[in-house]
């Protein structure tokens, strides 16, 4: 065995050089509507019995801080207006509920692709005339992690009606283009080589489901953005940045992928 | 930050055994790393957790480092009487952080 398809890096020539013709005989060959792994299986479900019972145990999970920092936060004034997320939204636990399953999403007014990080500042640019938090600050971290709570055990069902084809399809590009030095696509791993170790991890269909999550080799809570940046980071691609068009593109076609998986966060992953 | 959530069952029978969970936000920077410039990256770390029950200490930990960040502590007691539990955390920097929660025993 090669010690490339050892490492389940790469697929075996034989599967590639079938692929090949089969699209040399069909011309361009047009990718299935549905992904295969359909139903999709949260990560979760390819995590160790260790990280499934910290992320089971509310007490346990770390992520959790993050939670509660967000509920702090939803109460607090912010920006010229004086007004806190919870001055117009009010009980976020019934305000926000089944909202982050819906996101990314295209905003009606601008026609913009926005994800939950991106609402959040969009609001506080327009209702609270606050300036917008960075991405991957602790505040917005945390918030989002609020936020996306409220939806925990929401399927996710994100449209991909007519105005968000366009991001739609350019997501689905990206996942299914090689880069990097290593010349690896989304589809490589999480499509082709699911349940394959990579070094000491098992791979996973790669669902955002459980974001913000806690990631222990982070120690820290950390977007779907950084973690994407992260597998960008592992195939020696240019990387780029968190709130980028790209990633968000991406991130739709994923929750795309990920539909009627429930929300989990704050998840728990190695 | 919020820094701490912990956990106390709200009621209990007198006698019985609860379960107390503390988990605290801290990095727990070992002060052993260096940056990539070699500088040493100073210690940070919870150095002692303490625990009361209605005013009694009932647990004291030291920290040291290589222990986790966001330590959780998870450890036991008797229910006595109705009261407030404490849970407390200090460290390197100042580090200061409680939190109280209440149980009512009958």
């Amino acid at each position: 065995m090669p010690a490339a398809t050892r490492l389940g890096m790469v697929p075996d020539l034989g599967r590639w050089s079938a692929a090949l013709s089969t699209i040399l005989l069909l011309g361009a060959a047009p990718a299935p509507e549905t992904p295969p792994h359909h139903p999709a299986k949260s990560g979760i479900d390819y995590a160790s019995d260790d990280v499934r019972r910290m992320q089971a145990d509310d007490f346990a999970n770390p992520g959790m801080l993050w939670v509660a920092q967000g509920g702090k936060r939803w109460q607090e004034p912010a920006g010229n207006s004086g007004k806190s997320c919870a001055a117009c939204h009010g009980d976020a636990a019934k305000a926000m509920k089944g909202v982050a399953a819906r996101y990314p999403g295209v905003d009606a007014a601008t026609s913009e692709l926005l994800n939950l990080e991106g609402r959040i500042n969009r609001c506080r640019k327009d209702q609270q005339a606050a300036e917008p938090l960075a991405y991957e600050s602790e505040d917005l971290l945390a918030l989002t992690a609020y936020v996306a709570h409220q939806s925990r055990g929401q399927p996710l069902q994100v449209s991909v009606d007519a105005a968000a084809r366009p991001y739609f399809a350019r997501g689905r590009e990206i996942y299914y283009r090689r880069q990097g030095q290593m010349n690896l696509a989304c589809t490589h791993c999480h499509e082709q080589n699911v349940g394959r170790k990579l070094l000491a991890d098992t791979i996973s269909e790669g669902h955002g489901n459980a974001y913000p999550i806690y990631r222990l080799e982070w120690q820290s809570a950390g977007s779907l953005h950084r973690r994407l940046r992260a597998c960008y980071f592992g195939v020696r691609a240019e990387m780029p940045a968190a709130g980028s068009a790209e990633l968000l593109d991406l991130e739709l076609y994923l929750a795309w992928r990920a539909r009627g998986l429930p929300v989990e966060t704050p998840g728990v992953r190695r | 930050m919020a820094e701490a959530i912990v956990s106390v069952p709200a009621t209990a029978r007198r006698g019985e055994i609860i379960e107390l969970k503390a988990l605290v936000r801290h990095p727990m920077e070992t002060g052993f790393r260096y940056t990539q410039r070699g500088e040493r990256v100073p210690r940070n770390i919870v150095t002692q957790f303490v625990c009361s029950y209605d005013g009694a200490e009932i647990l004291r930990a030291t920290l040291h480092p290589a222990i986790t960040a966001n330590p959780l502590l998870v450890f036991n007691a008797v229910a006595t009487v109705s009261g407030e539990i404490e849970f407390r955390w200090t460290g390197d920097n100042g580090f200061s952080v409680s939190e109280i929660a209440t149980i009512v025993v009958n």
